[in-house]
């Protein structure tokens, strides 16, 4: 299966590739990602929880590394759900902002596993990914991901309907969501 | 603290609900000293905006005095004891939309984006008490209210200008100076606005001063159009004359230069069975939105003119007058106000006694008899104009 999808980012092209080249950094706007640790100059090591409710580890590898302007990596031979994916880094017209266009390929095994990732990814599989892209234009344009009083979970999106209702948090809820 | 929260259709309740506190860095927390009831809260009561839920904390017109500001509001920008006026829109000001002053439409200020995206095609940015799709944020009609990117959005009062005098700069003024803005308004210019609502009424203001030869006032309620006829509109009733005919007379059969509707979705039509046919359609929710306000000023305007959207749409509406619109040359502007683009120089006006707002102020109630507020402003009792809520 493959997903796509594409923003447009008010930063130069050499800041959003550097930050998408940290791959640390890929864990603080995708949802699904619980950590992305480097354990070399091409390979590093990915953990998941959601969606499949239980961990999922596995190691990567960059397979293309042109910088500024294209970034591509495939989980190495072995994995539970085999994944590639390419970033292009492009400048946009405005000569201001950096249009970025993301392709992810799942190889969906059969069996139980296969039939919770589908689920997961369900009628609008881009969704999930559109909705990590928004994260990233936030982090890098404002420096956080928006939190409102409906929807406080940074990170963990919970877009599901209905929220919690438009008032503020009481301390424990606060507690919960921030971590603090 | 005490906040007007939304408990249903046409249900307003004020509850105890917890303090708000700083969740991100560029928050502030407002202590609030005036908040208003505005015509477009009267579309959430009346259940027109999807996705409202029983507990949401209304209002998006609030100022009061800031009491907390996060760790990445800098202090020259914002400090405990600065006396603010907030705008309605969210705006982050370092998108694409915020750079072009378009802040009404910031992409980064609602987490709800997603599906207001899948509603309007793009995203549009956070608003306070205005329902989960423009983004889940508690609104002001509270005693506290949590201000994101507060080192963006709200204007310290410097000078000793009374709350009432500054509220409005919320909302309402600019929105209404806005639609008077868009439509470019010459020296020789006849505008029509229909609503004599608080928009309204501002948006006819703002086309006087902005230079209009005349100004004409369309609506039915006779305290409304008495209320435009004394600050120097020509009041037109729309249950008593044709409004085209009206409008014609009134101009030597040329047409409003400039029409401004100031109405939006929840329209009345003098002829009740034109009525009766949105109303059944959006009461069967075949249509969102009754227009026509929207289609009338279209049929009126002469060719050529502008149309100025300000009054609140949310969906879809049928019968658009494409024809009309297309054929003689018409100009369709529209938007929810970029109030940060208008707040200073709106100031100033203020400021130079060039507008006054406090002049559509008809009720003073305190926070707890919000309900009571709301319904007289909905049902138009005791010529309800505006209401000032005091925490």
């Amino acid at each position: 299966m493959e997903v796509t999808g594409t923003t447009t980012i008010r930063r130069p092209v050499s800041e959003v590739f550097a930050f998408w080249r940290r791959l640390e950094n890929l864990s603080m706007f995708m949802e699904q990602l619980d950590d992305v640790r480097t354990t070399g100059e091409r390979t590093s090591h990915w953990r998941s929880s959601a969606p499949f409710g239980r961990n999922v580890e596995w190691d990567a590898e960059i397979t293309e590394d042109v910088t500024g302007e294209r970034l591509g990596w495939r989980s190495s031979a072995g994995a539970e759900l085999p994944n590639a994916g390419v970033v292009i880094f492009a400048p946009a017209p405005d000569g201001i902002s950096t249009e970025i266009h993301v392709a992810m390929e799942y190889d969906i095994p059969g069996g139980e596993a296969g039939k919770a990732i589908a689920k997961f990814f369900g009628d609008e599989p881009s969704q999930q990914l559109d909705d990590d892209l928004r994260r990233l234009k936030q982090l890098l344009e404002t420096g956080e991901i928006v939190r409102s009083d409906g929807a406080p979970w940074g990170k963990r999106a919970r877009e599901e309907f209905p929220q919690r209702p438009a008032q503020p948090l009481t301390p424990e809820e606060r507690k919960e969501v921030l971590g603090s | 603290m005490k906040a007007t929260v939304w408990a249903g259709r046409n249900s307003v309740e004020v509850r105890e609900v917890p303090d708000p506190s700083i969740l991100s860095r560029r928050d502030a927390i407002v202590r609030i000293t005036s908040t208003a009831i505005c015509g477009s809260d009267l579309h959430l009561v009346d259940g027109y905006i999807p996705t409202m839920q029983n507990g949401d904390v209304m209002g998006h017109e609030f100022m009061g005095e800031v009491v907390e500001v996060g760790p990445g509001v800098p202090p020259d920008r914002l400090r405990p004891g600065d006396r603010v006026v907030v705008p309605f829109p969210i705006a982050c000001g370092a998108c694409a939309a915020c750079a072009s002053e378009l802040y009404s439409c910031c992409e980064n200020s609602n987490p709800n984006a997603g599906i207001a995206e899948k509603m309007f095609g793009h995203p549009v940015a956070g608003i306070f008490g205005y329902s989960h799709l423009t983004g889940g944020f508690a609104g002001g009609q509270a005693q506290y209210a949590r201000v994101p990117f507060a080192d963006v959005g709200p204007l310290k009062i410097t000078s000793d200008l009374s709350d009432e005098q500054v509220l409005f700069l919320s909302d309402i003024l600019p929105t209404g100076y806005m639609g008077a803005e868009m439509c470019d308004i010459q020296p020789s210019d006849v505008v029509a606005v229909w609503g004599a609502g608080p928009v309204g009424q501002f948006a006819m203001d703002s086309a006087r001063a902005l230079g209009a030869a005349a100004v004409i006032a369309i609506d039915k309620e006779p305290y409304r159009l008495r209320m435009a006829a004394e600050a120097g509109h020509i009041p037109v009733d729309f249950t008593e004359v044709d409004v085209r005919s009206q409008l014609l007379e009134l101009t030597g059969g040329r047409g409003p230069d400039k029409c401004i509707d100031a109405v939006g979705m929840e329209a009345v039509h003098g002829a009740s069975h034109i009525h009766a046919y949105d109303r059944l359609k959006q009461a069967a929710r075949l249509e969102t939105d009754r227009p026509h306000a929207l289609r009338q000023a279209i049929l009126s305007c002469r060719s050529g003119g502008i149309v100025s959207v300000i009054g609140v749409y949310g969906g879809f509406i049928d019968k658009f007058p494409a024809g009309a619109w297309m054929n003689r040359a018409l100009t369709l502007r529209t938007g929810q106000c970029h109030v940060h683009r208008y707040m200073q120089p709106l100031l100033e006006r203020i400021e130079r006694g060039e507008l006054d707002p406090t002049r559509i102020i008809t009720h003073r109630l305190s926070l707890d008899e919000a309900p009571h507020g709301y319904d007289i402003f909905k049902n138009k009792q005791d010529d309800c104009e505006k209401v000032v809520l005091t925490p």
